[in-house]
């Protein structure tokens, strides 16, 4: 097969942790066997559980620690709370967790009204960046977007 | 304390936020000296993770300070610089003893399938991540490292995740002296990869790309052989014709979800949701490599199902070794090799953003502007 670097003594380090034991059949895994015994290790402290934490039903608990950056909350929370009652690999568990994402987005939006701040859109979509590096590739997203909103409200008023 | 806050799709700004607390009593609070955007906090950011959730902070790339430790913590004092593995690990459940760092079950309580990670939506464990200004570390004696005196803090960030990540990709690949190796995304890990590949004895390494300007740096940084698919009819014939019809030893998927390259895989997987984000990458990878290959998968997926080509894998007898990277595991040995120059992760940096400025960053990192290949976000509590 073609080699285009047959010498290789200018790729500084080439081959130092060649290893021939390093083959995906050869087992890579340092086993211990702990895991024969089941979920049996000496677990470390329980963080309080003092906020609703969400827990895979493929766990019989909540992990020793565990973030507690957004906890589940309005229409959102709602909606996450059934889909933790499907396992991991079901699509009845992951599908409604996206959908509960976009509806957590217009929340996220009600809640910035109601302490009185009007999100900036435009900036938090970093789009001073976009302007400053790529102004043609805007005015081409903006025309998109205003061609598509004029033929939607063309279309809505003809059904009228 | 300033902290970088989701809001939705394509949306990201900063606010003022809630200092974090100990809540265990592993703790430690990292006061942020240096933190990235990665390319798998795109999929986050273009809304592709399910139960990312608004008013998460992301970031599971950072080093900093120690400033407030648990009553349990040994290792770490007040005023060490640590360098935090993007994984949490607790360093007693049967997957870390294994050393299988990426697969703590103690970590994330959301999920099995994956391990807790730093600012990686609920799905990876729920924590805020360290784009912002102070953040919470737990199992402190299992994770952070002190970074040496000596050490650079944009070499030590870089070694949070891409240098590993990209080494293990290559060691996934069971790399054998004189093996042809084609990586698919010449993103930070994608280079890395490359770069890797070379240490374990590679006689040839390939990378596809569709930005030039990437291919450009990969080419320069890793001593690849670049290609850009677009100029290719098709990139897995390709690789077939310039591998003498057999394909490639290993193949390397460093794309992951939002893969472009192909129509129905952008339309189902990246815009219709319909399945874990765009399997292209992953589609090339196992079709391009030859028939007892391995491809080696570092490229971040959403955990619904994808129409991978499952029969191809089986029928070609191809062994796929994939994992988050057990970050812990392979540091004592990369610091060696960014100590001796073999590895030199700060040259991937191009561009150093103030943390308030984390929308544009966002913005420039996700739409590939200005020849961008890993931006750094510093803290205004870092730069005085």
């Amino acid at each position: 097969m073609k080699k285009t670097a047959e010498d290789y003594k200018h790729i500084k380090g080439w081959g130092i942790d060649a290893d021939p034991k390093n083959d995906p059949t050869y087992p890579i895994k340092k086993r211990t066997d702990d895991e024969h015994d089941g979920y049996s290790w000496d677990r470390p402290a329980q963080q309080p559980i003092d906020i609703e934490v969400l827990h895979s039903n493929e766990r019989p608990n909540v992990t020793a620690v565990f973030g507690t950056s957004v906890p589940p909350s309005g229409l959102s929370g709602m909606i996450r709370r059934q889909a933790f009652k499907y396992g991991e690999g079901s699509f009845a568990h992951w599908i409604p967790l996206m959908l509960a994402d976009r509806v957590n987005v217009v929340e996220g939006i009600v809640d910035d009204l109601m302490h009185a701040k009007v999100p900036n859109i435009f900036a938090e979509q970093g789009m001073k960046a976009e302007w400053k590096h790529n102004p043609m590739g805007l005015l081409q997203k903006f025309a998109i977007g205003t061609a598509i909103a004029t033929a939607a409200v063309v279309l809505l008023a003809r059904r009228k | 304390m300033l902290a970088m806050n989701y809001r939705g799709p394509q949306r990201v700004r900063i606010d003022n936020m809630p200092m974090p607390e100990i809540l265990h009593p592993e703790d430690v609070i990292v006061r942020v000296l240096r933190t990235c955007i990665c390319g798998s906090d795109l999929h986050l950011y273009n809304g592709n993770v399910p139960d990312t959730r608004v008013g998460m902070t992301f970031g599971h790339e950072f080093v900093g300070e120690v400033v407030e430790m648990g009553s349990d913590v040994q290792k770490l004092k007040v005023g060490n610089r640590v360098l935090v593995p993007f994984n949490i690990a607790c360093g007693k459940c049967a997957f870390c003893k294994q050393e299988l760092y990426g697969n703590c079950h103690e970590a994330n309580p959301q999920a099995t399938a994956v391990g807790g990670i730093f600012g990686y939506s609920h799905t990876a464990g729920g924590y805020h991540g360290g784009q912002a200004e102070y953040v919470r570390v737990p199992y402190a004696d299992v994770g952070p490292t002190i970074i040496p005196d000596e050490m650079d803090l944009d070499d030590a960030v870089m070694l949070t995740d891409v240098v590993p990540t990209g080494y293990q990709a290559a060691e996934m690949g069971g790399i054998q002296e004189g093996d042809t190796v084609v990586v698919f995304g010449a993103g930070p890990i994608g280079i890395m990869a490359a770069k890797c590949a070379w240490l374990f004895g590679a006689g040839r390494v390939i990378v596809i790309d569709r930005e030039d300007y990437r291919l450009e740096f990969a080419k320069n940084y890793s001593n690849a052989e670049v290609y850009n698919f677009e100029s290719l009819e098709d990139p897995v014939v390709f690789i077939k014709r310039t591998t003498d019809s057999l394909g490639a030893d290993v193949c390397i998927d460093a794309v992951g979800a939002e893969a472009a390259g192909s129509a129905m895989q952008t339309i189902t997987g990246r815009k219709l949701l319909l399945q874990a984000g765009s399997a292209t990458g992953l589609h090339w990878a196992i079709n391009s490599v030859k028939k007892g290959g391995i491809v080696s998968i570092v490229g971040v997926y959403g955990p619904t199902g994808n129409l991978v080509p499952i029969g191809n894998v089986v029928n070609k007898g191809i062994t796929i070794r994939a994992n988050q990277a057990s970050v812990k595991r392979l540091l004592p040995k990369l610091i060696k090799h960014v100590q001796n120059g073999v590895i030199n992760p700060k040259a991937m940096i191009t561009h150093r953003i103030p943390l308030e400025e984390v929308s544009d960053a966002y913005r420039i990192f996700s739409d590939k502007l200005d020849n961008c290949i890993k931006p750094v976000l510093i803290p205004p509590s870092a730069r005085s």
